[in-house]
């Protein structure tokens, strides 16, 4: 799974997302699994994962201010959202994204 | 866990003395016993503005400088530009330590804001950055300043407590010796309770704000497995790092000379037994305004250099260049001992900061010139920029230091008004070995000085008072007069000496005239012995020339009688002729 790039056969890719795991561990792999799962249902064809493990190549921590392990980080469209955790509560997941609006959820 | 687990085994498990790690401090090494646990945590917390991140990152630099052990500082706050800028005012350049890979500074930006919690995480990131930075330069040493932003960036606090403790755990056994820095919190030593999990070694940053004067203190709050000094050290941030003020002794075992130092008053030495102080004594001289006191330690320090003895003087009161000029005036010289370098004039108001930064600064002085002599002018000064019983401590601790470095120290004192013996010189005369008091004594309308030794710890001295006299040859010391009238000093003295000398004067020409007249009288007696001697004489004569003339009287009587008996006897027969015939003339007559 280490810098797995999930490609839809669309040519347009409107969203970028990175995943952040440190080693393939019960977490990491739930992570991945959640966004997957979002992404195909909300997402679909629209969007490309790219999954980094910290394990293998830490400097790349520095460049997204990754402290938190898994973060998924919405690199495209700008701006740069960071959503932490196993990405197991979806409505959050969603919010983060900003493909639903955080009036409705409550406000963070 | 899994990452920290594989390296477990390299922690130091047997600690049989606690290896410590030099910071390079100034002062917080002899404070610690010689540096911070090597190879744990250690947590320094204050207030904003207190030093944390200048604490550490000095820590950093002096490991990578001085002790070839490299850092890496995690940074919460600020960007590594941010740091390198703030800590450039105290000489240390970031930018060529880190490019010679000896310091590694990542900034770690959290914003809340931006980050949505969705599910279960934990700070591997924050490890594996940590890792990696440690392992590119060979760190020994690591700062977090200030891991507490952690807590403001992420909602989950029982997550990042357990992944704080997982970190300092991960710190300990990567065998890394760490400053955390953290925020003082309300009632506890940080904000959100670090010190549950550093517990090897606390150090709390104080200030406080006296009388517009800001002092910044330490405090090692403890330090497992350590003794450690237990005080507030007050500390300073100069321009070239920290400074802290340790106490030197906690016991009292400075050696005690017996070498004997010139006090460059010959009059004075006398004083003391003829030899002067005890080396590495600390000596009080006080007095009230004008008595003096900075010219018998000109006279002091001239004769050290004159010897070629190094001296600090620390002025409170005068820039160096008036006393330079104003001991000249006393005959001294003071400008050539500096040019040679063995003279050294440290002047400053005492206000510019408080009695803590003083002492620090005197402290680091000493240090850097390494003098046998030291004279603080007046001592007085300090004891403005403090509470009395703080600068009594504070005082204990500069003699002590002084004289664990053997290092003979002059004091002065300005007292007040007519008591000499004012508070706070009671207060700090219990730690000098030597009280020197120089008083006004007025009379006869004019105000002259006096000196005498209140004390003199192991010395048989003097216990009169003797008249101090400024003259252009410097310091003289008279013998005071002591008459019918007391003490007198000054034109009063002279006076009375005029006096004294006239009076004997008289007395001796009495005694001439007594002597002339008994001379005249025995030589009238002798002449009149001569007179009627020579009477005498002429007595004698008359009566010699008497008796002369009845003989020839008589003789001639006699003659003329026998010429007569011999005429008759012609007449009458030769038979009748003697006496029967004067008979018998007479008879018949």
């Amino acid at each position: 799974m280490k810098a797995a790039s999930e490609r839809n056969g669309e040519p347009t890719v409107n969203w970028e997302l990175r995943l952040y795991v440190a080693g393939q561990t019960a977490k990491s792999l739930l992570a991945f699994a959640n966004l997957k799962r979002i992404c195909e249902e909300h997402l679909a064809g629209e969007y490309r994962i790219e999954v980094v493990d910290l394990l293998k190549n830490p400097q790349l921590a520095k460049g997204d201010q990754i402290l938190a392990v898994p973060t998924l980080v919405r690199k495209l469209p700008e701006p740069v959202r960071k959503i932490i955790g196993d990405l197991s509560n979806t409505e959050r997941v969603l919010v983060g994204l900003d493909l639903r609006p955080r009036s409705l959820t409550g406000g963070v | 866990m899994r990452s920290s687990g594989k390296r477990r085994h390299d922690s130091e498990v047997a600690l049989v003395s606690l290896p410590k790690c030099p910071t390079g401090i100034h002062g917080l090494d002899e404070i610690a016993l010689g540096g911070l646990p090597r190879g744990r945590p250690t947590l320094v917390c204050g207030a904003a503005g207190c030093g944390k991140t200048l604490l550490g990152m000095e820590f950093l630099v002096r490991g990578a400088r001085d002790f070839d052990e490299p850092g890496v500082c995690l940074s919460f706050e600020e960007t590594a530009e941010e740091l390198a800028a703030n800590v450039a005012s105290l000489g240390f350049d970031l930018g060529a330590l880190i490019a010679r890979k000896k310091l590694l500074i990542d900034h770690i930006y959290l914003e809340r804001s931006l980050i949505e919690e969705a599910g279960e995480y934990n700070l591997e990131g924050l490890f594996v950055r940590l890792g990696h930075a440690v392992d590119s330069i060979g760190a020994k040493r690591v700062l977090l300043d200030s891991v507490e932003a952690l807590f403001a960036g992420l909602q989950d606090e029982a997550v990042l407590r357990s992944e704080l403790r997982r970190l300092f755990r991960w710190l300990k056994d990567r065998g890394l010796t760490a400053v955390v820095t953290g925020e003082r919190g309300q009632g506890t030593l940080t904000r959100h309770g670090l010190e549950e999990y550093i517990s090897d070694c606390v150090i709390l940053l104080d200030h406080h704000i006296t009388d517009t004067v800001l002092t910044r203190r330490l405090r090692i709050v403890k330090y497992r497995g350590s003794t450690h000094g237990t005080n507030e050290y007050p500390f300073l941030i100069e321009t070239d790092g920290l400074s802290v003020l340790p106490v030197t002794s906690a016991e009292l075992t400075h050696d005690a000379s017996n070498e004997r130092v010139s006090t460059g008053v010959p009059a004075l030495d006398a004083m003391f037994g003829g030899k002067g102080y005890f080396r590495g004594s600390s000596v009080l001289v006080s007095g009230t305004a004008g008595t003096g006191k900075t010219s018998l330690t000109a006279h002091f320090v001239d004769a050290a250099c004159a010897r070629g003895e190094r001296c600090v003087f620390f002025s409170f009161e005068e820039s160096a260049d008036q006393i330079v000029r104003n001991m000249r005036s006393i005959g001294i010289d003071l400008q050539r001992w500096v040019d040679k370098g063995l003279l050294r004039f440290q002047a400053a108001r005492p206000t510019t900061f408080g009695l803590e930064m003083h002492l620090v600064k005197i402290h680091r002085i000493i240090q850097e010139a390494d003098p046998s002599i030291v004279v603080v002018d007046p001592v007085t000064a300090l004891l403005q920029s403090g509470a009395i019983d703080e600068t009594r401590s504070m005082l204990l601790r500069l003699v002590d230091f002084l004289k664990e470095k053997q290092i003979t120290a002059l004091m002065t004192t300005l007292t007040s008004g007519t008591d000499a013996r004012e508070q706070t010189e009671v207060q700090i005369s219990s730690l000098v070995d030597a009280w020197l008091l120089l008083r006004d004594i007025e009379s006869g309308g004019e105000r002259n000085r006096g000196i005498y030794i209140l004390k003199a710890r192991g010395i048989a001295h003097s216990n009169q008072i003797r008249e101090f006299l400024l003259t252009d040859r410097g310091v003289e010391l008279r013998e005071v007069y002591l008459g019918e009238a007391g003490l007198l000093t000054g034109s009063a003295r002279v006076t009375q000496e005029a006096k004294d000398a006239s009076d004997a004067q008289l007395a001796q020409l009495e005694l001439e005239r007594k002597k002339l007249l008994l001379e005249r009288k025995r030589k009238a007696l002798e002449a009149q012995i001569a007179a009627v001697q020579l009477e005498l004489e002429t007595e004698e004569q008359e009566a010699r020339q008497l008796v002369a003339q009845e003989e020839l009287k008589r003789n001639k009587l006699e003659q003329d009688r026998g010429e007569m008996a011999r005429s008759r006897s012609v007449r009458r027969g030769p038979s009748e002729s003697n006496g029967g015939s004067s008979k018998t003339r007479g008879g018949r007559k």
